[in-house]
């Protein structure tokens, strides 16, 4: 602890306030993303940034962090001006950013991903020995010779914070950084938070968990619509209100009401499937894959990210099909061998993780994303050979409606709506065609709280409605909050099946690192 | 075996490689920074050209391959202009780079058709070309075939072993990191396609210097695709270019060798030959070799910065 009393004591050398950011503005065209933000950071202060997605979070720190240039207002930092006209000033001016999708180079070594971010460093001994010394310091373990593609969500964010540390940053900004971690590894995120922030150096933390935001933060900034609508002590906050501060509505929790007589009754779809290879030698085996679920019942897997979701969603949904028929039943029909357009007019549909290029095709429009999987439903594809535009708006338009996805029209492109919108817009299409049984894999990542709720609503009311729903997720909160049963995904093995009821966050935590826990 | 023939076989093979071997670096270069340029053979024919210009004016061999170069540049420099600047279709403005310059040096050629070039002389390097037997066989060619060895050398050691190279492979592998790191992504592609153009344009003057000291209309003859080819096949790597240029040489001279003897199999599938095999040995060697055998994560890919 020493050490990092020296190093407060060197940061503490300049004055007291880190950033100070005062009537900042930026426009595109007539939006206006960011209009007179003010802002102050001291020294060694978390400090969070609360908002829903398009609220302006994203820009502010791309201005702070030079990726973007303000349209009018000034910075301070350090007690000087600062207006970086490159991300390269702001890293010499002392500031770093780990990004929310990590910007790092899956085709190179830890090593050359870190040497990259520091100016004029070349990947060799001498830095390796640098980096573990940090590494020590802060306790973070990686190895340096791996390639980033080897690596899970949470070791490739741990090489972004090493870069980022290792530039000796007087201000660190954290876009979402737990979206993708374990309990166990946002945990350790938050001891190395903490002791950054006991050597003085402050930080800047962008995140949608209002829990997180009032375990660690000192201070939120909440903004909404681009403008900064309060700055509270989250700590004197619940997370309800700090929730309806940053929506400017109440909210209504969503919360399993009936625990469904699901456990009675029989299982409607279920999978029994000894390995499933993937197509791709990067995707994970799956080993002993047994699971079922009832009418109206849903069931929860959990996982981190990388350990086979993406075969088993595969799988599920039939863009993998399997050779044995029976190993997948529904409804007492097997169909492991069908693919998915024949599982999709037998009532099972997915909603893949990606929602930009797997779920929608980006640059077509809502009505031509509508065709892709619904063109069996309401007349689309007429005589199984023309497309319908009528029939595809209008569904198109009943989605947009039905589901209060806040669009301009359905002739606007998929990548231009916002991740709530487009995953609102995606869902519903596939619930309009009355699934029996519905797959779903991370509906709620990287969407704000206010759709992250109706989308749980949406999931819901299905249920009720007798659907069976899979809900792949690796947002614990949510499937603690959502599902009836939960188990747990592991190096491509999944494991019993636990009532939630049951389940706490630590027990999911264990099974998701692949330990099997007795009860 | 006599040796004379030996040796003038190892030499008829290098003559037929080298053009490929520095076409194909070129494209490497380039690819390597995320730019895919279909534009090669353009930039083969107008270095074919130029170097072959300037040798019948009477210049000496190094005058005549830096003009070369310096017209694979800049022809390349149009194609930077309007992929990098203008956010063009790197495709469409590649195939169109192709046409283009196999039209402009029809044209500008016209006059040079039928000309003869001087001919280049071989370096013989000292000691090691009196080695008995392999000695004349390795060691005394033209010093383009030693440029091109070199070439690949240099862009390995680039590549791997310099901080620049470094960013160039970050640049090719997400470009949108890259610019969120703060490098200048457009700045590095530039660079990349400005070199790229140079060796194609040497790689084409290779034919009108060296292999047929003449100037043809159309004489590149779809090398510049079979470099592009190569470099996929080579996984991306300046070394197995080489040996994909070499092999795909040996196995033309070789299949001409057989055809002059008069080996009873059709000639249309000797002349397959060359193809078949590099592509088939290639395809083995990527096969093998384990992991990060992709191409550059942003290859082809347009960039757009947003300010």
């Amino acid at each position: 602890m020493t050490e990092s009393v020296a190093i407060a004591e060197r940061l503490s050398a300049s004055s007291k306030q880190c950033l100070g950011v005062r009537g900042l503005s930026k426009f595109f065209g007539d939006f206006a993303a960011n209009r007179d933000v003010t802002l102050s950071i001291d020294a060694g202060e978390i400090h969070a940034l609360l908002g829903e997605n398009g609220a302006g979070k994203s820009t502010l720190v791309k201005m702070i962090y030079g990726i973007l240039k303000p349209d009018a207002g000034s910075m301070e930092l350090l007690a000087s001006s600062y207006s970086p006209n490159n991300p390269s000033d702001a890293k010499s001016a002392g500031v770093g950013m780990v990004f929310q999708h990590f910007a790092v180079f899956d085709a190179l070594t830890v090593l050359e991903n870190i040497a990259l971010g520091l100016e004029g460093r070349f990947p060799d001994e001498a830095l390796a020995a640098e980096i573990l010394e940090v590494c020590e310091r802060y306790r973070l373990h990686v190895e340096l010779d791996r390639r980033i593609h080897d690596l899970g969500a949470g070791e490739r964010q741990r090489v972004e914070i090493i870069r980022v540390l290792m530039q000796d940053p007087r201000l660190l900004i954290l876009d979402e950084p737990t979206s993708v971690l374990t309990p166990q590894e946002t945990e350790q995120l938050f001891t190395t938070l903490d002791r950054l922030s006991d050597e003085g150096r402050s930080i800047i933390y962008i995140s949608h968990k209002l829990d997180e935001v009032r375990a660690l933060c000192d201070r939120a900034t909440l903004m909404r619509a681009g403008q900064v609508v309060d700055v509270v002590d989250p700590r004197q906050e619940s997370t309800r209100s700090l929730g309806e501060k940053m929506i400017g509505e109440r909210l209504n929790e969503t919360k399993r009401t009936q625990v469904t007589e699901a456990h009675s009754q029989k299982a409607r779809f279920t999978v029994r499937v000894g390995d499933v290879y993937p197509e791709s030698t990067r995707n994970v085996v799956l080993t002993d894959v047994y699971l079922s679920v009832a009418p109206g019942s849903i069931l929860g897997i959990s996982g981190v990210s990388g350990n086979g979701q993406d075969t088993l969603f595969d799988a599920l949904t039939g863009e993998l099909t399997l050779p044995n028929p029976d190993s997948m039943v529904l409804d007492g029909e097997p169909l492991a061998h069908l693919d998915v357009e024949q599982r999709r007019l037998r009532g099972l549909l997915g909603a893949p993780e990606n929602r930009l290029g797997h779920a929608a095709i980006p640059d077509l429009t809502l009505w031509e994303n509508v065709i892709l999987t619904a063109r069996h439903t309401r007349g689309i594809l007429k005589n199984n050979h023309l497309i319908s535009g009528t029939s595809a708006k209008e569904f198109a338009e009943e989605v947009i409606a039905t589901f209060d996805v806040r669009t301009p029209s359905v002739n606007a492109k998929a990548s231009s709506l916002s991740g709530g919108n487009l995953q609102k817009f995606l869902i519903g299409r596939e619930l309009l065609g009355n699934p029996k049984v519905f797959i779903v894999s991370n509906p709620t990542w990287g969407v704000d709280a206010k759709a992250q709720l109706f989308i749980h609503q949406m999931l819901l009311k299905l249920a009720d409605q007798g659907a069976s729903i899979i809900l792949i997720s690796q947002d614990i909160d949510e499937l603690l909050s959502v599902t009836d049963r939960i188990c747990a995904i592991c190096h491509g093995r999944l494991s019993r099946t636990f009532s939630t009821e049951e389940m706490t966050p630590e027990h999911l935590g264990a099974l998701m690192l692949g330990q099997e826990i007795d009860s | 075996m006599d040796y004379g023939l030996l040796s003038s076989i190892i030499h008829s093979i290098l003559v037929a490689s080298t053009p490929l071997v520095f076409a194909g670096l070129g494209a490497l270069i380039q690819e390597r920074a995320g730019v895919l340029n279909l534009g090669i053979e353009g930039l083969m024919i107008v270095g074919a050209l130029a170097g072959f210009a300037t040798a019948v004016a009477g210049f000496p061999l190094l005058v005549s391959i830096l003009m070369a170069s310096l017209a694979g540049a800049m022809l390349a420099s149009i194609f930077a202009l309007l992929v990098l600047r203008l956010y063009a279709n790197p495709v469409a403005t590649g195939l169109a780079l192709t046409l283009f310059g196999l039209g402009l040096a029809a044209l500008a050629g016209s006059q040079y058709v039928g000309q003869a070039a001087p001919q280049v002389a071989a370096w013989e390097i000292p000691f090691l070309s009196q080695i008995p037997v392999v000695g004349r066989a390795l060691f005394s060619h033209d010093p383009l075939v030693y440029l091109s060895i070199f070439t690949a050398f240099v862009i390995w050691w680039f590549l791997t072993k310099s901080r620049t190279g470094l960013i160039l492979r970050a640049v090719g592998e997400n470009h949108t990191s890259a610019h969120a790191l703060g490098f200048s992504v457009r700045g590095v592609r530039f660079l990349a396609i400005i070199c790229g153009g140079a060796l194609a344009g040497i790689g084409g003057s290779y034919l009108t210097l060296v292999q047929t000291p003449l100037f043809v209309e159309g004489m590149t003859a779809g090398r510049g695709w079979i470099a592009l080819a190569l470099v996929v096949f080579a996984s991306w790597r300046p070394f197995r270019v080489i040996a994909g240029a070499y092999l795909f040489g040996s196995v033309s001279i070789i299949q001409l060798h057989g055809q002059a003897l008069g080996v009873s199999v059709a000639s249309q599938w000797l002349s397959m030959l060359p193809y078949v095999v590099t592509i088939g040995a290639l395809v083995v060697i990527a096969s093998r070799a384990g992991t990060s055998q992709a191409a550059p994560g942003s290859l082809g890919k347009i960039f757009k910065e947003s300010r």
